[in-house]
Order: C-alpha cells, then sequence, then structure tokens
C-alpha cells in the first residue's frame, strides 16, 4: 500500500533527515515508527502526504509516485489519507462540529449526509456531547481526539500520525491508541509515530526504528 | 451538482457575513471604490449629454445658400434645377422668404421684435444636403457655391458642431485615461484588502490545505468577496451620480427657465449601468484573484 524505495531527502543547507530508505506497509497494516526527536519520523511521514517531497527515490502510495506527482493531484491524494498532527493543528474559530465538518466542505460532500457523518466521528472519539464547543475549552487530550475525528470522518483507507500521544499523560495516551486499535480494526492502515516506550510495549504491531535518518534493522 | 450548488450558496452567505463582521471599513473600501470609479463615468455622462444636445442642434450636415435680395423667380427655379443636378448634392430645399420669417417668429419667440418690422428683412434660401459627410467634401462643395453668382452668403452649418466634436474626442480620451487608472486604483484597493484577509485566515489556509483542499477551493470564497465588494462599490459610484445629476438638473432648472429651455441632464443608461457594475464587480474579482494566487504561489515555493 505504502512503499519507500532508496529515498533520501535533504533541506535546505545540506542537512540528511532520511538516508536510503526502503520498506513497505501492507493494507490493513498498523506500523510504528520510533526514535528520537530529530531521528526523521516527521519527514517519513511528510513525504507520504507529499507536504515534502524526496530528493532521491521513489515513495509510492496505491502505486502512485508521490515524489513526481504534480501540485493539483495532491488535493485528491490528501483526500483518501488521515493525517493526525502533534500540534492537532485545529480551527480556533469555529466550534467541534464545523472543525470536523471542514474536510467534507472541502471534498464537496451532501450537507445533510455530512452531518451525519461528523457526529458519527465525534461520536466515535467521545466528544459528541461537545460538538457546539470550541477546541479552546477542549484539554489536550480531547484536542487530539478531535484532530482524529476530522482524520476519520472523510474514511479514509490509510491514517498517519504523528506523536499522537507526544504531550499527553498515561490516561489520555492509552484513550488516543485505543481509538487506533478500533480503526485496525476495521481494516484501515496506520503509520503511527511516537517515542513512547509504553505504548511500544502495550500494542502489537511491526515497528521501524529511525536512527539519524537510517533506518534500524 | 446540487452539492456544487449548495457549496456555492455557503460561500456566498459566508462572504455576506464576513462583510458584516467589520462594516465601518467595509463601508470605506466602498466608498473609496464607489468614488474612484464615479469619476469617470460621472465624465462619461456629462460628455454623453453634451454629444446629445450636439446631435439635437445639428444632424446631417447642410450648407445654407442665402440669395440676394434682387433675385428674380426665374432665376430661382433655374437654380434650383442646377442643384439638384449636382453630383455632390442628394437633396435640396427651397425656403421663401415668407416661410423663413414665420419660422423665426415661432421657433425663437421673437414675435414682438419681427412684429415691429415694416418689411421681411430675410432673402430667399437653400438649404443643400451634400451626399458626403466629409468636411473636406463639404468645404470644397461650399467654396464653389460661393462662386455663383447670386448666391450672397453660402453657410456650412455643421462647422462649429465638427469643433465641438474635436472637442468631444478630446474629452473621451481625457476620460478614458481617468477610467484606465482609476481601475488600477480599483484593482490595489481589492489586492490588499484581500491580502489582509488572507494573513488573519493563515492557518486556515494551510490547514486546509493540508487536509486537501484545492488552489480553487481556497481562493473561491476570497473571490467572491472582491466580487461583491466591487459590486457594491460600483452600486455606490452609481448612486453617488445619480445624485449628483439630480442635485445638478435641480439648479439646471432655474438656469434653463431663464433661457426658456427644458433641457436637463440624463441619466446613465440602463446599459451603461450594467456595464458600471459588471465592469466593477469584474475588478474586484481581478484584484482578489492576483492577491489570492501570488499568496498560494508563495506558499508553494517557500
Amino acid at each position: 500500500m505504502i512503499s519507500f524505495k532508496q529515498v533520501s531527502k535533504r533541506y535546505p543547507g545540506g542537512y540528511a533527515a532520511l538516508k536510503n530508505i526502503s520498506f513497505e506497509v501492507n493494507a490493513g497494516e498498523m506500523l510504528f515508527l520510533t526514535g528520537h526527536s530529530g531521528a526523521g519520523k516527521s519527514t517519513l511521514l511528510k513525504l507520504i502526504a507529499a507536504i515534502e517531497r524526496p530528493n532521491g527515490g521513489t515513495v509510492s502510495v496505491n502505486g502512485q509516485n508521490i515524489g513526481k506527482i504534480n501540485n493539483g493531484a495532491i488535493p485528491f491524494l490528501r483526500r483518501n489519507l488521515g493525517l493526525i498532527f502533534q500540534d492537532h493543528k485545529l480551527l480556533f474559530d469555529r466550534n467541534l462540529f464545523d472543525n470536523v465538518m471542514l474536510p467534507l466542505q472541502i471534498a464537496g460532500f451532501d450537507h445533510r449526509e455530512s452531518a451525519k457523518r461528523v457526529r458519527a466521528a465525534l461520536d466515535k472519539v467521545g466528544l459528541l456531547k461537545r460538538e457546539k464547543a470550541h477546541p479552546i475549552a477542549l484539554s489536550g487530550g480531547e484536542q487530539q481526539r478531535l484532530c482524529i475525528a476530522r482524520a476519520i470522518v472523510n474514511r479514509p483507507s490509510i491514517l498517519l500520525a504523528d506523536e499522537p500521544t507526544g504531550n499527553l499523560d498515561t490516561d489520555s495516551a492509552n484513550a488516543i491508541m485505543d481509538i487506533f486499535k478500533s480503526f485496525h480494526q476495521v481494516g484501515a492502515t496506520l503509520l503511527i509515530s511516537t517515542h513512547d516506550e509504553s505504548i511500544l510495549r502495550q500494542y502489537q504491531g511491526r515497528k521501524l526504528t529511525l536512527k539519524q535518518g537510517e533506518l534500524q534493522a | 451538482m446540487k452539492s456544487w450548488l449548495m457549496h456555492h450558496l455557503y460561500v456566498m452567505q459566508y462572504t455576506l457575513r464576513r462583510l458584516r463582521t467589520s462594516p465601518v471599513s467595509s463601508l470605506l473600501n466602498i466608498l473609496v471604490i464607489g468614488v474612484a470609479l464615479s469619476l469617470p463615468s460621472g465624465g462619461y455622462i456629462l460628455l454623453q449629454n453634451v454629444q446629445g444636445l450636439s446631435d439635437k442642434l445639428v444632424g446631417a450636415p447642410q450648407i445654407s445658400i442665402f440669395l440676394s435680395m434682387n433675385t428674380s423667380q426665374d432665376e430661382i427655379s433655374r437654380f434650383s434645377k442646377q442643384l439638384e443636378q449636382h453630383a455632390a448634392i442628394s437633396r435640396v430645399e427651397f425656403v421663401p422668404r415668407e416661410q423663413a420669417l414665420q419660422q423665426l417668429q415661432q421657433s425663437t419667440g421673437l414675435t414682438d421684435v419681427t412684429g415691429g418690422l415694416t418689411q421681411n428683412p430675410l432673402p430667399h434660401a437653400f438649404i443643400v444636403y451634400p451626399k458626403s459627410n466629409d468636411i473636406k467634401v463639404l468645404e470644397t462643395l461650399r467654396d464653389e457655391l460661393k462662386t455663383w453668382t447670386k448666391f450672397e452668403h453660402v453657410q456650412l452649418d455643421s462647422a462649429w458642431v465638427r469643433k465641438l466634436e474635436a472637442l468631444l474626442k478630446f474629452g473621451r480620451l481625457a476620460v478614458l485615461i481617468l477610467a484606465v487608472l482609476l481601475s488600477f486604483a480599483l484593482v490595489a484597493i481589492t489586492f490588499n484588502t484581500i491580502r489582509l484577509q488572507i494573513l488573519t485566515q493563515r492557518e486556515e489556509i494551510e490547514v486546509s490545505k493540508l487536509i486537501g483542499a484545492s488552489n480553487s477551493f481556497i481562493r473561491r470564497p476570497f473571490l467572491y468577496f472582491g466580487l461583491v465588494q466591487g459590486l457594491l462599490g460600483g452600486s455606490a459610484a452609481w448612486l453617488i451620480i445619480t445624485v449628483s445629476l439630480s442635485l445638478l438638473n435641480a439648479s439646471l432648472a432655474d438656469l434653463t427657465q431663464l433661457y426658456s429651455s427644458n433641457f436637463s441632464l440624463q441619466h446613465l443608461s440602463l446599459g451603461d449601468s450594467f456595464t458600471l457594475l459588471a465592469f466593477s464587480a469584474y475588478l474586484g474579482w481581478l484584484g482578489a484573484l492576483l492577491s489570492v494566487s501570488q499568496h498560494l504561489w508563495q506558499m508553494e515555493t517557500r
């Protein structure tokens, strides 16, 4: 489903974030990406969503070469991915409902159908009762759950989560991991980056370790 | 299709809401656009009125020939035939002196003056309608007719209209230059308004792009905003012109009464009004398009 072949990424200034990375993710797999901060976990996820482009090698998603994708096709790629960010990237000028509604508006969904989907997504992350609240009133864990609701409302087949439990206490982190586990059980492909040892110990799944931009065996 | 329409409707509502959230700055923007557009449009409408006036005064060019007082009936019918056979003349009209006096009394209201005359001071006259409209041809014809005997005075009536025409042409050019310059100003005003909006919504744009918004989706609300602002600015210009014209007409009424005329300034025609609104909406849209495209381009090359 996702494949990296000898991928390297250098940032302007010569810093090599990724060096000669090759791996594959199968459909329906839950894969953990681990390593210290600065090991290249975020860069790797950004390459999949075409937020960054590789300097060498090929990144492909569903057979499509993401490194060579033209700008006009990027939006359609991203609509098939659910992106979950460490800093949530929520919009604070609108309530929870409208935050989750945004991807459906972008994709041009019918309004009534959208409202149903938004409520279903909010329900799944346990925020349905607070749909009228604003994100500023939410705790860190709740904000992360809202971010997940926004990522899944489009029903993407692939979810990419960058340090989803980064700043959370154990209970909140476990709540989020349980949500991911339930997606995994219904067949979604998940790629989760984390440096949280307790999560890696608790949950089943293949683990890829990055160290200074290189994949460890 | 339906969801596409719904989306446009939603964006439209969103645009109007955004105009309402900052009423003072919206109003000022609309007013600035209105004033900028009302200058060339006002100039245009004044020129149109002068043009209409000159058209009313003289339609087709004509040459008046005043015969000397001692011309006989025989000579008149001979001249009439000769003029009708002339290659450059399409139609000839004879005005006997009695008829000329009557016309003078009717049209100018000088009955008191003419009534006091013991004899008719007016000569017989021919009014000649040339085939050509070209001022050079007309002048040659006039000069030729001047050489005929008994043709006391030959006058090319449209000469001053030609001068007015040249003056109007100059005026039109001036209005055009003004219109072009102020159109640039309008585009610049919208460009700047939209730029400020983009800066305050930077986060929303970036997040939307991350979750799959196309550039046209991001552009759309800004384009609508530019369009609506331009349209409202055009309406403001229309209102400014309407109010100005009615004020001018009110004071013009006092003036024309003294000259016993009923001249009044005509308003913009329906077509012209529509053009004004469409043009200002287009310029607003263009300013927004330039602004948002430039910003998106910056985001992509960053």
